[in-house]
């Protein structure tokens, strides 16, 4: 094969197969449209760089086993195949020096790799997620493995409940991470580094990420929140429950959009699932609901009267962009609470606080300064009336002849 | 006989008169004075002129570290460098709005809501930020540090 | 005491003689003797501009980086400055309509008949530098609305061949809006447009003082042939007090204005920020900016837009040099002139509330 004798990159454009390929029913068909999208092709490779036989010859000839013509290639042979030229660094740096080869040593540690390597021949290979014959690298939007595409690639198989019947694991991931404030993130807003399959569980190296080492996963964006929860209670007694940490209130795959409602003790909470009235963490959990519930209304209070300055035509619009200094302090408390200290909540809650009632000061001041307007507004239109009425007056005087 | 009964009639008209016209011009008029005398004078809130703020004092900043700011509206950070230099940018990150800081260890900017890095001029390096920071302006006056936004090319 | 005072000036300027033409003033009594008082308002409203304007002039800054913070500043930390604000920004618009209003008052009454022909080009030209205010000062805040509408607007001029850009340069001070426009429309704003009005004001003025006030032709040929029924009042007390009400009765709507709508700041002015949908100019610019967005693009092998920018200018210079065109005899053109005078000012109204509702 190629990889072997170190074939020099330089491209054999000749690639007789797809005369009669192209012309071929399924699912013996690959069209030279369909090939020239291809990343293979492009780098000059042919058929024969995979199937084997002789490119050149343009009839059966070229798919005789003497021309190492090797056929359709088993399920079971292609990670082989693929890896044979894909791990050899060598080889790839001809290419792409800058292109990973561990791809086949990381697969063989993956739940795909496991289970294909005991012969279920089910289980994902190269060519399920990278498709076959129009390989697209995978910054190509269009790519299977595009960051927006991948979720939806790796569905195919993981949500279709007949073809998963067997293996002992749900089929509603990708359903859930529909509904997800992941996928509303990189889907929605188009933000390419917000989490999809393989972000968690690893591309190559496709497995679940254990029980206990779940936050670790997830602690490779969420800092903060990791560092406060390991500094906390929960992450003991977590450990000791077997519960997978971040999992336990905020789900794997069903990652929905977290609300003040999910802390607390009020029937959405998650801390009632464990706590009960009267313990400590139930204590914990009523008092850190309300600091987050008492700025959060308090925030709502001083914008209303800002607006109500605005509407009435007082310059507010400062006061009005201070705000987001205390819905800062908000999200930064919705934060804190990971540490499950309503102590140190209170360090952003007063904060916030302290911004927001200067801000409620700002809007009280602006209405009584517009009512002072109208005040001196009415007393100089009097004043106006007056005059208005005294000219008439005088007038009348001096033409009826009664002054000169 | 009626000709008294007329001309008091007339006196009380004309005072009335005078009273309205008189009375009348004298408030409104103190009505247009009033406000424009207030308006001569410049209210103490010294206006730096718009786009400069006192950021620090020298001193305030211990080499190595980077203090939050008010500019505008807005938050700014203010960093003193091992080597001396002061930096000055915008305050929030452009992932999603959190207020950055700077982290001497790493001697770099970092946002703790999603692990974004930016360098000492602003520019996103890792993480998901998609735009840099925005600079400012950093003269020293004396021992105040001003700071201000780029000037229009 | 007032005796005194007038005493002491007469004694050192010949005050009687000068004010003797005052006193002999008179103005014409008839049914619609009321639309005299247009002229003196809009007088008042533009020496309330002066006043005011020279008050902002105090605390404003005219460069990019300052203009908006200063009337920031004006309108949040000066005590009063968002009184005499206000106050300077409706008064320009009430300005302008009732300038638009005196004009028109004075073509419907055919006001413009010889030998007032020069007051009614002076007037004219009035109205073009009173736009002119309205368009520099516009810009003067530096507010995103300003910014775009000065875009927009200092792009019309630039289509008129040959010399449409280098007027378009002239009026930007550049290629683009940037600040340099801004620091020569505060010098056209606070200094040319100024100088010139002034002395344009007063030759209109002066011609309305020297020619007395003009009587509509129908009540001229009625006074001629029943004189006993020609009324008139003496400009001073009388009229003068009159105006004084109208002029105070102003007073109190542009407080009322000013207190229960006082003008709005808007955003500061980004240049690399997209043009916000909609920009549209201030609504005396209104009417003719629809017509503009109305004509098909081409017309025959002309521009559009050019076309319409020339119509426009013939008609503003058909519109000023009425006098010299309209014959005398009512009876020829009487009707036709008016019928053509409605659908000017049905074609205005129309097109500004257009123009406000669409897009």
């Amino acid at each position: 094969m190629l990889g072997a004798t170190g074939l020099a990159w330089a491209a054999q454009t000749e690639n007789t197969c797809l005369d009669c390929h192209s012309a071929l029913d399924p699912p013996f068909q690959v069209t030279a449209e369909k090939f020239a999208e291809d990343i293979h092709s492009q780098k000059g490779l042919t058929c024969a760089s995979c199937h084997g036989g002789d490119p050149t010859k343009p009839d059966e000839s070229a798919m005789t086993k003497a021309a190492g013509f090797r056929g359709k290639i088993d399920r079971k042979d292609v990670p082989g195949l693929c890896g044979h030229c894909h791990s050899d660094a060598a080889y790839i740096r001809q290419y792409d020096p800058s292109l990973r080869t561990d791809q086949y040593s990381q697969y063989v540690t993956s739940l795909h790799g496991k289970l294909r390597a005991k012969g279920d021949d089910k289980v994902a290979v190269c060519t399920d997620c990278h498709s076959v014959h129009d390989i697209r690298a995978p910054n190509d939007p269009r790519s299977t493995v595009y960051p927006l595409n991948i979720a939806q690639t790796c569905a195919r198989c993981h949500a279709d409940t007949a073809y998963m019947k067997g293996y002992a694991i749900p089929t509603d991931q990708f359903a859930s991470y529909s509904t997800s404030v992941h996928h509303d993130a990189l889907v929605v807003r188009g933000d390419l580094s917000a989490p999809t399959c393989t972000t968690c569980h690893g591309d190559h190296g496709a497995a679940p990420p254990g029980v206990s080492t779940v936050q670790n996963v997830c602690s490779t964006c969420h800092v903060f929140q990791a560092q406060l929860f390991a500094a906390s209670p929960h992450k003991a007694a977590f450990e000791a429950a077997s519960f997978p940490g971040c999992v336990t209130c905020h789900s794997n795959h069903r990652i929905v959009h977290a609300t003040d409602a999910m802390l607390g003790t009020g029937p959405q909470s998650a801390c009632v699932t464990c706590h009960t009235q009267g313990d400590d963490g139930y204590k914990a959990a009523d008092r850190m609901h309300a600091q987050l519930q008492n700025l959060d209304a308090t925030i709502v209070r001083s914008n209303k009267i800002l607006e109500k300055a605005r509407d009435a035509g007082m310059e507010v619009s400062e006061a009005l962009s201070e705000q987001d200094e205390a819905r800062d302090s908000l999200t930064k408390a919705r934060v804190t609470i990971h540490s499950l200290n309503p102590a140190q909540v209170d360090e952003d809650i007063s904060a916030g606080l302290n911004v927001t009632e200067k801000a409620h000061a700002a809007g009280v001041a602006a209405l009584a300064e517009r009512d002072y307007r109208r005040k001196g507004l009415g007393l100089s239109l009097i004043a106006i009336l007056a005059v208005v009425i005294g000219l008439r007056l005088y007038l009348r005087e001096i033409e009826s002849g009664r002054r000169p | 006989m009626d000709n008294v009964a007329v001309s008091t009639a007339g006196t009380t008209r004309r005072r009335l008169v005078e009273l309205f016209l008189g009375g009348g011009l004298l408030a409104s008029v103190a009505s247009f004075v009033y406000p424009l005398l207030q308006y001569l004078v410049p209210p103490r809130v010294a206006d730096l002129g718009g786009g400069e703020v006192i950021a620090a004092k020298v001193g305030d900043l211990k080499p190595n570290s980077g203090i939050i700011f008010r500019f505008g509206s807005r938050p700014g950070l203010l960093i003193l460098t091992g080597d001396g230099q002061y930096h000055a940018l915008s305050a929030t990150c452009t992932h999603l709005g959190c207020t950055v800081q700077y982290r001497g260890d790493l001697r770099e900017i970092w946002c703790a809501c999603h692990n974004g890095t930016y360098d000492l001029n602003g520019r996103n390096i890792s993480g998901p930020p998609p735009r840099p920071l925005q600079l400012y302006q950093v003269h020293v006056r004396g021992d105040q540090i001003f700071v201000s936004r780029n000037q229009e090319s | 005491m007032w005796a005194k005072i007038l005493n002491w000036l007469d004694e050192r300027f010949d005050w009687a003689d000068l004010t003797a033409p005052l006193r002999k003033k008179t103005v014409p009594i008839h049914d619609r003797s009321y639309w005299y008082f247009l002229g003196g308002i809009t007088l008042f409203l533009f020496g309330l501009q002066i006043c005011t304007g020279i008050l902002l002039l105090l605390y404003y800054r005219p460069s990019a980086n300052e203009a908006f913070e200063s009337v920031q500043y004006i309108m949040t930390r000066v005590k009063f400055g968002w009184l005499i604000r206000s106050i300077h920004s409706w008064g320009a618009n009430l300005m302008i309509f009732t300038a638009l209003c005196h004009m028109f008052s004075v073509f419907f009454l055919r006001s413009y008949r010889k030998p007032r022909e020069l007051t009614w080009v002076s007037g004219i030209l009035l109205l073009f530098l009173a736009m002119g205010f309205g368009f520099s000062g516009y810009l003067l805040p530096w507010n995103t609305l300003a910014f775009f509408a000065t875009k927009v607007g200092t792009d019309i001029p630039a289509q008129i061949p040959l010399i449409g850009r280098p007027i378009m340069i002239f009026l930007r001070g550049g290629e683009d809006v940037t600040g340099a426009t801004l620091t020569r429309f505060f010098g056209f704003h606070v200094a040319l447009l100024p100088g010139i009005t002034t002395l344009l004001v007063l030759v209109h003025l002066l011609l309305v003082q020297r020619q007395g006030i003009s009587v509509p032709p129908a009540v001229e040929e009625d006074w001629k042939e029943h004189p006993a029924r020609a009324r008139e009042m003496p400009f001073f007390p009388n009229f003068m007090l009159r105006e004084l009400m109208a002029w105070y009765i102003a007073l109190g709507v542009l407080g009322a204005l000013a207190a229960l709508s006082p003008w709005g700041l808007g955003t500061k002015a980004d240049a690399f920020a997209p043009a916000p949908a909609g920009i549209k100019p201030e609504w005396y610019f209104l009417f003719m900016f629809q017509t503009l967005k109305l004509i098909p693009a081409k017309i025959g092998f002309l521009d559009g837009e050019t076309v319409g920018i020339a119509a426009f200018g013939l008609a503003g210079l058909i519109w000023m040099l009425l006098p010299f065109w309209v014959r005398a005899d009512k009876r020829r053109t009487g009707s036709w002139i008016l019928g053509a005078g409605v659908f000017v000012v049905a074609y205005m109204a129309s097109m500004t509330v257009y123009g406000y509702l669409a897009k």
